[in-house]
């Protein structure tokens, strides 16, 4: 019998879920609730939280995303700038005149191709997905100002409106239950089956990958499609929120969306994180503004917070080991 | 030999950049005035000086994202002072601005190479920290030209044989860098780390301290562009050269500097940022409308990265024999 030869997964123990990435992030999570509903009265109110989860829920649900491509040792700059494009897609093709479901799948469709022609340009020509979204990242987003030039789109199907401001049974937000259905999935794909498997393996090494028979190129043609098409899901319910689409819609979402991702223990150069401590990050950095917006600190601050945090989070580790060997 | 040059990658973008002005200069004639194109040289001067130090970022295989942040941050800082101390001598206000961006560029290095942080991270990072930080020290306010004292705004307009200030600097980086890269050791170390890292530490090259030297000269010359910006269009304000990040990519990409590493001379470079600045100027010269710009340059920049790539893999241009 070749019974429990080498087990798939460690055998459970309490003790190891101390170090893991996931609680930390769970405890600065926790900590943050603390510290605010302690400083501001405001804090723990229900349909405060609930109404702070509009900050956050379109970033997240690209997040979720680009936690793939990211496993999968690329990244994609061009995210905020693919939202403009299907913003102005659905904008148009609203005033068009077109039916709800109409303008709907052509503004998915709109993302699909944006992403499909980041993809298509990474895999054909072996360019770094870095350098490539930053050239796609300005020329969607200059497609969206010459398209709309100084103009604005203000008017958008009900149902579209509906989706971005309103509440299922008077308490989700519909983007909030978005995100949450999407992580449950996304978690599920990531951890429990072969694809998941195999996007850790690109991740780790794309060459070893490809000679074990991986179609690497494939992989990474459909995960930039997808991050193109969930860009046009957040575009949706970002232009159903604001009522109002300017072509500098979301601009240097890029960023925060990453800080997101990376600040969840996906490691920026491939093949390790998870989707729950991505989600757990997301919930700081929403908890984190909400409750720097209510204690007035305006978004610069907020902005400055979050690009110091990415680069702590990621820098502590090696500071550490730094002052460690220059001791010794 | 002359088939060689002919062929050479820059002697191509040389030909496109002429070709160009010929063109728009059939269709518009007075974009060929001297007068003119001497206002496109002085318009591109500041790209050129930005690209040629984001290239040397760029030869050890990073990116230098926070430039533009970093200018206009050390714009803004000496601004402020300026309004307080008038009097100061304007060499101090430039000094000044160099050593805040070199300041401010160490800081990059040393969460690269020390911290390790991935430099996309850390500059990415950077970019907003450093943009944050001017609405912090203004208020959100602008400095006007008004404000500033005659002899701060005094030197950009200074002209020798009729080409700007602004120019000659460029041309004087543009000597420095030449020198830097192809005759000393610093340059050949910098193409050789990008060339192959790991070759490159096995005969002694310290990685870390090169990293922060490139980063460091990177935000020097982010910080002396900085006055000039501040200088040229006497303003200064959150706004100022938002997104020129791209711009200055974009010149090293079309330029010919691989982004793998390694490969690219700064007369490439410097032809790149002058056929982006060249394109700037031109578009609406045959009335194409300004918001056009942005899309274009995303486009040039795909277009060049393509071909680069495609020559890349014939393996011309490789300085460093593997």
């Amino acid at each position: 019998m070749m019974k429990n030869l080498i087990p798939d997964n460690p055998p459970f123990k309490l003790i190891n879920i101390l170090y893991k990435k996931e609680f930390i992030l769970f405890m600065v999570f926790l900590s943050i609730i603390i510290i605010n509903s302690n400083i501001s009265p405001y804090f723990l109110d229900l349909y405060n939280l609930i109404d702070s989860t509009f900050l956050f829920s379109e970033k997240a649900i690209i997040a979720l995303s680009m936690t793939f491509v990211i496993i999968a040792r690329q990244i994609d700059l061009s995210v905020a700038s693919i939202i403009a494009v299907s913003s102005c897609v659905l904008g148009y093709t609203t005033s068009v005149g077109f039916d709800t479901y109409l303008v709907i799948s052509f503004t998915l469709l709109s993302g699909i191709l944006c992403g499909a022609f980041n993809g298509l340009i990474i895999t054909r020509f072996a360019i770094p997905s870095i350098i490539v979204t930053i050239g796609t990242m300005s020329l969607f987003r200059g497609l969206a100002y010459s398209f709309l030039e100084d103009q604005y789109y203000n008017k958008f199907p009900k149902f579209v409106v509906s989706l971005g401001s309103d509440y299922l049974f008077g308490y989700i937000p519909y983007a909030f239950l978005t995100f949450i259905i999407m992580s449950l999935i996304f978690a599920f794909i990531l951890h429990r089956t072969i694809i998941g498997k195999r996007i850790y393996s690109i991740g780790n090494n794309p060459d070893s990958a490809q000679y074990t028979g991986i179609d690497v190129d494939r992989y990474t043609f459909i995960l930039f499609t997808l991050n193109g098409l969930f860009s046009a899901v957040a575009a949706i319910f970002l232009s159903g929120r604001l009522s109002s689409v300017r072509p500098n819609i979301a601009f240097g979402w890029e960023l925060e969306i990453i800080t997101m991702v990376v600040l969840g223990g996906v490691y920026i150069y491939g093949g390790s994180g998870s989707i729950l401590g991505v989600v757990i990050s997301i919930f700081i950095l929403g908890m984190l503004s909400f409750g720097l917006g209510l204690l007035n600190v305006p978004g610069v601050g907020i902005i400055i917070f979050t690009g110091l945090l990415l680069i702590l989070s990621i820098g502590f580790p090696s500071f550490v080991k730094y002052f460690r060997s220059k001791n010794e | 030999m002359i088939k060689k040059i002919i062929t050479s990658r820059d002697f191509i973008l040389f030909a496109i950049i002429v070709f160009g002005v010929v063109v728009v200069g059939i269709a518009n004639p007075f974009f060929v005035k001297p007068s003119s194109l001497s206002d496109v040289l002085t318009d591109t001067s500041i790209l050129i000086i930005l690209a040629l130090s984001q290239m040397l970022v760029i030869l050890i295989r990073a990116i230098d994202l926070s430039v533009a942040s970093n200018l206009a941050l050390s714009g803004m800082l000496i601004s402020l002072l300026s309004t307080i101390y008038p009097e100061l001598p304007v060499i101090f206000f430039i000094l000044l601005s160099c050593s805040i961006g070199t300041f401010l560029g160490v800081l990059n290095g040393v969460s690269i190479a020390i911290l390790k942080v991935p430099f996309i991270v850390t500059t990415l990072g950077t970019l907003s920290i450093y943009r944050g930080l001017i609405y912090f020290v203004s208020d959100g306010k602008q400095v006007y030209s008004s404000e500033f004292s005659e002899d701060f705004l005094a030197l950009i307009h200074y002209k020798f044989l009729s080409l700007s200030f602004l120019f000659w600097i460029a041309v004087a980086v543009f000597i420095l860098m030449y020198i830097l890269l192809n005759h000393t050791r610093f340059g050949r170390n910098l193409y050789s780390l990008g060339g192959n890292p790991d070759a490159a530490k096995y005969i002694g090259i310290n990685e870390n301290k090169y990293i922060i030297l490139a980063y460091s000269l990177s935000g020097f010359f982010a910080g002396l562009c900085g006055y000039l910006w501040v200088a040229r269009y006497s303003v200064a304000s959150t706004q100022i050269a938002i997104g020129f990040e791209l711009t200055v990519i974009s010149a090293c990409v079309v330029g010919g500097i691989s982004v793998m590493g390694g490969v690219g001379t700064v007369i490439g470079c410097t032809l790149g940022a002058l056929l982006i600045g060249f394109i700037r100027n031109a578009l609406p010269a045959v009335d194409i409308s300004q918001f056009w710009q942005l899309a274009i340059s995303g486009a040039i920049i795909l277009i060049a990265i393509i071909i680069n790539t495609k020559t890349e893999q014939r393996k011309e241009k490789t300085i460093m024999v593997e």
